[in-house]
């Protein structure tokens, strides 16, 4: 029967996992040096996580950045870093936590600055997060990702035997601490929004493990002859095109975001980018590798033998 | 017969089809830039009358209106831009004056009969329409310290009436706080223990400690009571003051223990909404001292019995009694206006019937004597010291106006010696929405200016089309008619997106706009699931309606498995999130619901009605 369709990747065979365990140590590999990162340089912490003021304004036209730095320094804001942000009439002014001043009304000190300076400032946007308020963000949301974790976790134990469970968690931490790496080592800035895109990440790289160790699961039952080597290789082949259709339309769209979303979400957006590349190559050979490693076998995910039992006379 | 969907499977579709696009049509209209006035004093009222007379104003000055309207019980005038926006909330609220309440809004343009029905686009967050965000944080120091310093006053009350001597009523400084009371011996202390027991509900009394004296502390259910009454009482002066201010739409709730979150859509003076907000001015009105020389309890001399020094603005000293008159906590109402006599700034004060006794009895037999209006003000600054964050409360208290009671008063009366015309303004809004109960602090303030929210809009917006096309491209090539089925399914989980979320009223963000654009990427996995799957059935050698019903049927578990995962991170996100990432897990968790719908029941009972039922060579797919 003639099957007309388009089709960019045809039947495949490939051997993905007898570099299984190649792909386990260049992972880890990186891993190690992301965490090292992570662990020595840290992460580039926004304003919602040290605390601080944060000012963007508009100039009329473009203006001169030391004329603005000048106008700081000369209200006693000499500490306050200010830089061009998307085109050169835009200026964002930062202001580390400080003593004495009541913090609140550092924003509206600067504004009244930057208005003396030059008329026609327009304040787009203030930011200014309290010390106590940075140190609880911080605290809830390592929290925030670590319940995700657990919480997808249990759920993973509960649908799947336990060996599949865990190499999808460690594909997970592993899409987890390589985004937060590649952040750390390039001191790309860490706030509430990235937060939130590695939280997206970690749902969507669970998801993808899923779909293929679902396969795994239903050829193991299904496929009677073969060893689990085998089996996995031809359940990722099988999940191969969904896999990376799918991964192609959500990268589409938040490669949309990077591009057109604006300043505002742009780390987010890359946060995410980052994170579905990751998700998609540790969903093909990490999930199934550690799973691989840790001896999954057929017996391990045949029905149980109950139903056996109840047929005898 | 395989792939037959039943009828009332088409009518559940129908019919979530048609609320969807019930709920998701009034985002089609713009939203108006407006002017919200409303009546703030009984004698307003919001008629024609006041309509032709803010419309006469506005033409006046040129301002160019599109429509005035009389909605319910208030006045909204709809303009073109925001800036006439801006321009004409100025001019209308000098023509009006303190009756009326002018806010800055946005009105929808949705017809009357959408409105009737309660269609209403989606709720824009602050990010998206501009304003500000305040978190901000009650002093419960100050609140445990205002208690026992109540306490302290009622124990020497009651002392006094039982005869009982005491040498020094204190509120202790170190561990374990409380008040403690001195006594001679311990015959008087086992007496007033007795006493403060049975008069004192709320508080611990230890007598147990050294030397002859009684320690009180606070009970923790009564501490708690203390806290969440103080939280309530500021919450709701908030709220007066925030009318005050004239804010549409303003949200004023509690968040946690000891904090406030106020959302002020559209404000544009931070400045002003800030020190409004935090501001604890109130007023006292005490007799000046008779006896003692001001000048010398100044340069460090014991200050008379009953009396404390106060200083003038100009840095005088004066010497007031302790007992007050009043405060302003019973002050009524409050106008601030130009002094006939002086010509400077005054506020005319009302007081409500328990003050105007009071003030009468407190004034009688003291015509000719001097009264002072002490000024009080309590700030709260954190500074960091040692990198920790340290919170410092300081009360700054100043007597603006000394004079003469040159006769009883009572109800009505007038104070001067107001710095300038902005602070009698101010502190007449402040006497009349009332005192906060304790100190308030701003831990976090995020402020989007009205042109940045219009072009966050702006940016989502583009990015989502841009995004949907070109999914809905790929996906139409890829998997050709089928790919265009799953097309259809996804537009319409956009519709359905935008139906929940204006059902809901749910805040809008631009991460929750992310969120809906990451769903658009990732929605179509499900019908990508499917459709592999169909192919795989198909080259098994299956028939192509086997195809179908076994590709739908097998893709089934694994997409809920795939989607659970996602919905689990969308709920932590969501439970952990504040303001705008609470957006993004909102229309992220929206999307995976309403994707299960479209691309598994939508998309099926497509594929059924033009394939389903009758025999296929081929499928194009």
């Amino acid at each position: 029967m003639d099957i007309p369709m388009r089709s960019i990747i045809k039947d495949t065979e490939y051997d993905f996992l007898s570099k299984g365990r190649q792909a386990l140590i260049g992972s880890g590999i990186v891993c190690v040096i992301a965490l090292l990162s992570l662990v020595f340089l840290g992460l580039n912490l926004g304003l919602d996580f040290t605390g601080g003021t944060l000012i963007e304004v508009s100039y009329p036209e473009a203006v001169e950045l030391a004329e603005v730095r000048e106008a700081l320094a000369e209200a006693g804001y000499g500490d306050a870093v200010a830089q061009h942000f998307g085109t050169s009439s835009d200026v964002l002014i930062r202001v580390a936590p400080r003593e004495g001043l009541n913090s609140a009304a550092i924003s509206s000190d600067i504004l009244r600055v930057l208005e003396a300076q030059q008329s026609g400032v327009e304040m787009r946007r203030v930011e200014f997060v309290g010390p106590q308020v940075g140190d609880e963000l911080v605290e809830d949301g390592g929290l925030a990702m670590l319940y995700a974790l657990i919480g997808i976790m249990l759920y993973v134990t509960l649908r799947f035997e336990w060996r599949l469970a865990l190499g999808t968690i460690v594909a997970t931490i592993h899409d987890v601490i390589i985004t937060l790496g590649i952040f750390s080592l390039f001191r790309v800035e860490f706030d509430l929004t990235v937060l939130a895109a590695v939280l997206a990440v970690i749902g969507y790289s669970v998801n993808d493990s899923v779909v293929v160790l679902d396969r795994i699961r239903e050829n193991f039952r299904r496929i009677r002859r073969g060893n689990a080597l085998k089996i996995m290789n031809v359940s990722i082949n099988q999940t191969l095109s969904r896999t990376l259709m799918t991964s192609l339309t959500t990268l589409l769209a938040v490669i949309v975001l990077f591009l057109l979303g604006g300043p505002a979400i742009r780390n987010f957006s890359l946060a995410l980018i980052i994170g579905v590349l990751v998700g998609t190559y540790s969903s093909v050979y990490i999930a199934s590798a550690t799973a691989l490693e840790l001896g999954v076998s057929r017996e391990d995910l045949l029905p149980k033998a109950k139903e056996e039992v109840d047929e005898r006379p | 017969m395989l792939n037959h969907y039943p009828l009332w499977k088409y009518l559940v579709i129908a019919i979530v089809l048609v609320i969807g696009i019930v709920y998701a049509v009034p985002n089609l209209f713009d939203q108006d830039p407006a002017l919200q006035i409303s009546a703030e004093a009984r004698t307003a009222a919001v008629d024609q009358a006041l309509l032709e007379r803010v419309q006469s104003r506005l033409e006046a000055e040129e301002i160019p209106v599109k429509r005035l309207e009389i909605d319910a019980d208030r006045l909204l005038v709809r303009f073109d831009d925001t800036e006439t926006q801006l321009q004409a909330a100025d001019v209308v609220r000098d023509a009006l004056g303190r009756n009326y309440v002018v806010a800055l809004n946005l009105a929808p343009t949705t017809p009357d009969f959408m409105q009737a029905l309660n269609l209403n686009p989606m709720y824009l967050g602050l990010d998206l329409r501009g304003g500000v965000h305040f978190l901000m944080e009650v002093d419960m120091n100050a609140v445990r310290a205002q208690a026992l310093e109540g306490y302290a006053e009622s124990i020497r009350g009651l002392l006094r009436e039982e005869r009982i001597r005491y040498t020094t009523v204190e509120l202790a400084e170190q561990a374990p706080g409380g008040v403690v009371v001195e006594f001679r011996d311990n015959a008087a202390r086992d007496q007033a223990a007795r006493v403060l027991r049975d008069n004192l509900p709320g508080v611990n009394i230890d007598d147990a400690e050294a030397g002859t004296r009684l320690r009180l502390t606070m009970t923790q259910e009564e501490l708690e009571e203390r806290r969440r009454s103080a939280l309530q009482q500021n919450i709701t002066t908030l709220r007066n003051r925030i009318n005050e201010l004239g804010v549409a739409e303003p949200i004023i709730q509690q968040q946690g223990q000891e904090r406030i979150v106020v959302q002020l859509p559209g404000v544009q003076d931070t400045a002003r909404a800030k020190e409004i907000l935090g501001a604890t001015a109130t007023l006292e009105f005490r007799l000046v001292s008779q006896e003692g020389n001001p000048a010398e309890v100044a340069a460090g001399a014991r200050p008379p019995l009953g009396t404390r020094l106060y200083r003038e603005r100009d840095g005088r000293p004066v010497l007031l009694e302790r007992s007050v008159i009043i405060t302003g906590d019973v002050i009524n109402n409050a106008q601030s206006g130009i002094d006939q006599q002086s010509g400077g700034p005054m506020v005319r004060i009302t007081l409500d019937g328990q003050g105007a006794r009071r003030m009468e009895a407190g004034t009688r037999d003291n015509v000719g004597r001097l009264m002072a209006v002490v000024f009080i003000e309590t700030k709260t600054e954190t500074s960091l010291v040692d990198g920790e964050p340290v919170r410092e409360t300081f009360t700054v208290e100043e007597v603006i106006n000394v004079a003469t009671i040159r006769d009883v008063l009572s109800r009505q009366f007038q104070i001067t010696g107001l710095d300038s015309g902005e602070e009698a303004r101010n502190l007449a809004l402040l006497l009349r929405a009332g005192a906060l109960a304790a100190p308030i602090q701003i831990i976090e303030e995020r402020t989007i200016g009205p042109s940045a929210g219009q072009e966050n809009i702006d940016q989502g917006f583009r990015s989502a089309l841009l995004a949907f096309l070109l999914v809905l491209v790929f996906m139409g090539f890829y998997y050709r008619r089928f790919g265009l089925i799953s097309d259809l399914a996804l537009a319409v989980n956009l519709v359905l997106i935008v139906a929940v979320l204006s059902f809901l009223q749910a805040t809008l963000t631009l991460p929750g706009i992310a969120g809906i654009i990451l769903t658009i990427g990732m929605a179509v996995d499900a019908n990508v699931l499917i459709f592999e799957r169909i192919r795989e059935e198909l080259k098994l050698g299956n028939s192509p309606q086997a195809a179908i019903h076994t590709g739908f049927d097998k893709a089934f578990s694994t997409i809920l498995d795939a989607n659970v995962t996602t919905f689990i991170a969308a709920i932590v996100l969501f439970g952990f999130g504040t303001g705008p990432i609470r957006g993004f897990a909102v229309t992220l968790s929206i999307g995976i619901l309403t994707s299960m719908f479209t691309a598994i029941m939508g998309a099926r009972a497509v594929v059924n009605y033009l394939y389903g039922g009758r025999r296929l060579e081929t499928l194009p797919i």
